[in-house]
């Protein structure tokens, strides 16, 4: 019988409590390594687009913070495309895409200065609603944690989304969807146990 | 390039979310099953990197937070390997950050409570991005073992931390390396959430003599496998596209 030449992926492994050591030096104090801690600044004075903060609190199963968790999104520019290597073209040079923080030690609450997003769309051509990927990974979490930030002022074409239309428990759409708290601001808490338990996917 | 979807991660190779022996999984852990999404550009797509980010001696542990003139204590070791995609070929422009205790097992950090002694040579962070062939190679100090609060009595192996980014978002990835021959490995719950041996040894580094620099430092090596991408063979097009 003859053997097929692919690789197994390696397996993941917890980032522990320590993550901040090697993902974020200076916010935990080792200072003089790196100027900058990777993912910390995502737009400049000239990025494009509306300007929004985004926030929010990983809750464990027993609805406590996580306070050393560590997260990070990924989305693309005003106009729709990915930084980096989005085959459609360039994004706009004064947007990374790319953000990373640690939650507050006291809180942990996490806060981006980022972007909205513009539409990209499914691989059938049909428009995704605007949204952010969120990661999250920390001690007791195996295998790090994909979601979806989509935005509450967006119902219209939320509904149209194919992503969340393939959705089998409707009710559970809500915890993909940001909380609008201010002109710009926006918040999205995750859960990992209970009623109001956030998606996650598997892709 | 992100022109292809990437191969369905086969979460029999992965901790489950839950596992028992770890006790931070059992309230860290989503109850309810991941939803399963073909990648769109969302998950295809990644941050890309340039080597001009990273200064020189970030891929140096030895040398990255130690005084002027002074070393950290330890034995010295490069660890060195490749990060490959599921389809054997080698993975360029790699992101790979590094993170691990002190030779004594101490890490640098607020929430540490182990009572061996900071080195006041050692951050314990580096970096370092793969090559067009998808090689890298760090130097350090040989991390030890530390005991950590799990079951009464559990330690963790020598092992480095690993977080990887390849091409597309969907293969980020943090995996921990250990060393070949520790009998520690194959008591450690948190090794122990990984379903089988293979697995594990896949996270096992290697000690290996033709990389070890004479007089110098001894050499491990540790090859790292993303998500491969799918290549296009016969193309489902929607109607009118
Ligand atoms: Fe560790």
């Amino acid at each position: 019988m003859q053997r097929l030449p692919y690789l197994k992926e390696s397996p993941s492994q917890t980032a522990g409590p320590y993550v901040h050591i090697g993902c974020t030096p200076n916010f935990c104090g080792i200072n003089g390594v790196y100027d900058e801690d990777p993912g910390a600044r995502m737009v400049d004075e000239r990025t494009q687009g509306a300007r929004i903060t985004l926030s929010g609190v990983v809750y464990d199963g027993m609805d406590a913070p996580m306070k050393d968790v560590m997260v990070e999104i990924w989305q693309a520019d005003a106009a729709g495309i990915y930084p980096g290597n989005d085959p459609r073209g360039n994004a706009d040079p004064h947007f990374t895409g790319w953000g990373r923080k640690a939650g507050d030690y006291a809180t942990g609450e996490w806060v981006f200065e980022t972007i909205k997003p513009g539409r990209v769309p499914f691989k059938d051509g049909r428009m995704m609603a605007p949204h952010i990927t969120l990661w999250i990974v920390a001690r007791g979490i195996n295998t790090g944690l994909h979601t979806r930030i989509y935005f509450p002022d967006e119902d219209a074409v939320n509904a149209e989304d194919p992503v969340l239309m393939r959705l089998e428990h409707k009710s559970r759409i809500p915890t993909l969807i940001a909380e609008k708290t201010g002109p710009g601001a926006y918040r999205f808490d995750v859960r990992l146990h209970g009623e109001r338990e956030t998606i996650f996917f598997d892709i | 390039m992100s022109d292809g979807s990437f191969f369905q991660r086969d979460r029999g190779r992965h901790p489950p979310a839950y596992s028992a022996g770890y006790k931070s999984s059992i309230l860290r852990s989503p109850t309810r099953a991941p939803i399963s999404m073909d990648n769109t550009l969302s998950e295809m797509t990644g941050p890309v990197f340039g080597h001009h980010q990273l200064g020189p001696l970030d891929s140096d542990l030895i040398l990255n937070f130690a005084k002027p003139g002074e070393m950290p204590v330890g034995q010295r070791i490069i660890v060195h390997g490749r990060v490959l995609d599921g389809n054997g070929r080698g993975v360029p422009d790699a992101l790979l950050e590094v993170w691990q205790a002190n030779a004594g097992g101490r890490y640098r950090h607020a929430r540490e409570t182990y009572l061996a002694a900071l080195d006041p040579n050692f951050g314990g962070c580096g970096r370092v991005m793969t090559g067009e062939d998808g090689s890298y190679a760090i130097r350090t100090i040989k991390p030890g073992a530390y005991p950590w609060p799990n079951g009464p009595n559990d330690w963790r192996p020598a092992h480095i931390h690993f977080s990887v980014f390849g091409s597309g978002f969907a293969q980020r990835l943090i995996t921990q390396m250990y060393f070949e021959g520790d009998p520690m490995i194959a008591l450690c719950p948190i090794v122990r959430t990984i379903p089988t041996q293979e697995a594990i040894d896949s996270l096992t580094a290697l000690y290996d003599p033709q990389a070890t620099v004479p007089m110098d430092a001894r050499a491990y090596r540790f090859d790292i496998v993303l998500r491969g991408r799918r290549s296009t063979l016969f193309e489902n097009r929607m109607e009118g596209n």
